[in-house]
């Protein structure tokens, strides 16, 4: 079987495994919902400062929500000693990565398409830029975001401090994936469409062609003394 | 590979070069930091608009470059440490990372000493001044993974991987600078601020003073965390007679 078939199926376990219990999945939409309203009262409704502020406020619930499902990607592989049996799979240890971090893209991206409707009502956008180049955007982070998010996550499951440990990992590394996220966005809800989004999206192409590469073939190191 | 290596927590010599050789290094640390000193006081020209104020930007640019020679040590431990697992290798990381951390506070604090007559602001989110931070914040982080697990192969193994990913993110961090819009005099092109052939010498005198100096640092602190090393083999060694 090819690589990506068999990371296929960790995947596909982790995604049963979550529409049977819908438990992390819905507090995380939850929380997302939850951080988009309480941005609301910092600004006026309908003020400039909050049109302006959107796109920000979009990717802090994103990422903060996508930052809590990741903290609890390993917990349950490391609650009843699950790891060693995916480590005991005669597969590639990259393997176990791309499938995880398949699960947590698709949790990502799903969480993602139900908290948008809710933000565009809320602040009341309009994709001047187009909606297209605006879903390239959403899932460039996503790959990026998630593929960090996943190495850091193997890495911190067994930790005392996992809960403060995964954001204070995770956010200096994706630093150049939020500024893209955010101008990119802000550049597609301008009213005069802008064409300057593009650069950001080569930037978060990069990001994401280096980082896939790199937590694949680091990810051995992570699993090997975590189990 | 094996596997052995990483178990094990001793350390089979002290730092090369002997008591001899770190005297050397000492002393030809400290002359090259005088001659900077003198160059970027008495010997560089005073800058026509800027004046005195510009004489830090010798040790600002110097600092970065340090810091910049000692996380490219950090990812090069890292990676030897992924790759062999001996203990020395992830010391030259920690060891350099730390030295990282303080000359990148330095250029975080010699920048708004020049900006605030220069730019008349203290901090601005220029990129570069960005970048600096963030690498910073990356190194900062390191370090407090470093501490927050138990001395062990898997603290060794984490934090390596974390140098390594740090690493490749430097250069993405620092190209996001050619799609903002920069306020930050680009020396290295020989942009935005021209640079006398005197002022050219000077950087290079610092730039390689500094460099001795992060040898002598880096040196320093693997020496001790030699002689800790050492002092508990000692003591286990006192125990088990006991």
């Amino acid at each position: 079987m090819s690589i990506l078939r068999l990371a296929a199926w960790v995947a596909w376990k982790d995604l049963r495994l979550e529409l049977r219990t819908r438990q992390n999945f819905l507090t995380t939409l939850l929380f997302a919902f939850i951080v988009i309203v309480v941005f609301n009262f910092a600004f006026d409704p309908g003020s400039r400062a909050a049109r302006e502020s959107a796109p920000a406020i979009l990717w802090v619930a994103f990422l903060f929500a996508g930052i809590l499902s990741l903290a609890n990607a390993f917990a349950t592989e490391r609650e009843e000693g699950c790891m060693l049996g995916l480590l005991l799979a005669p597969v590639p240890r990259g393997v176990i990565f791309l499938g995880k971090f398949l699960a947590n893209l698709a949790f990502q991206t799903a969480m993602e398409a139900l908290i948008l409707p809710i933000f565009v009502v809320f602040f009341d956008v309009r994709f001047a830029g187009g909606f297209l180049p605006f879903l390239l955007v959403v899932l460039l982070v996503n790959v990026g975001f998630i593929a960090v998010g996943t190495l850091f996550s193997a890495m911190t499951m067994g930790l005392r401090l996992r809960e403060v440990l995964l954001p204070i990992l995770l956010f200096p590394v994706i630093v150049p994936v939020v500024i893209a996220g955010v101008k990119a966005t802000a550049l597609l809800l301008q009213a005069p469409a802008a064409s300057g989004w593009i650069p950001w999206v080569r930037l978060l192409a990069g990001f994401d062609l280096i980082f896939v590469v790199v937590c694949y073939a680091v990810f051995r190191y992570v699993v090997e003394e975590a189990a | 590979m094996t596997t052995d290596t990483r178990h094990t927590d001793t350390w089979a010599a002290a730092p090369a070069g002997g008591r001899a050789g770190f005297a050397a290094l000492a002393a030809l640390t400290a002359a090259a930091l005088v001659g900077a000193l003198y160059m970027v006081f008495l010997y560089a020209p005073r800058e026509r608009e800027m004046g005195e104020v510009q004489r830090i930007f010798y040790f600002h640019v110097a600092s970065a470059w340090l810091a910049m020679v000692a996380f490219a040590v950090v990812f090069a431990g890292s990676i030897l440490y992924l790759w062999r697992g001996r203990l020395r290798f992830d010391r030259w990381a920690a060891a350099a990372a730390e030295i990282g951390v303080l000359f990148t506070t330095i250029v975080l604090v010699t920048g708004p000493l020049w900006a605030r007559p220069v730019w008349n602001t203290w901090w601005t989110w220029d990129p570069r001044l960005t970048s600096s931070l963030i690498l910073w914040l990356m190194y900062l982080v390191y370090l407090v993974l470093r501490g927050s697990l138990p001395e062990s192969p898997r603290m060794r193994q984490f934090s390596a991987v974390y140098a390594v990913v740090a690493f490749a993110d430097i250069p993405i961090v620092f190209f996001s600078i050619r799609w903002w819009r920069s306020m930050h005099p680009v020396v290295v092109s020989g942009q935005g601020m021209n640079l006398e052939p005197e002022m050219v010498h000077t950087l290079i005198a610092s730039c390689v003073a500094f460099t001795l100096l992060f040898a002598l640092l880096f040196r320093m602190r693997l020496g001790i965390e030699w002689a800790r090393l050492e002092a508990q083999r000692l003591r286990r060694i006192l125990l088990e007679r006991e």
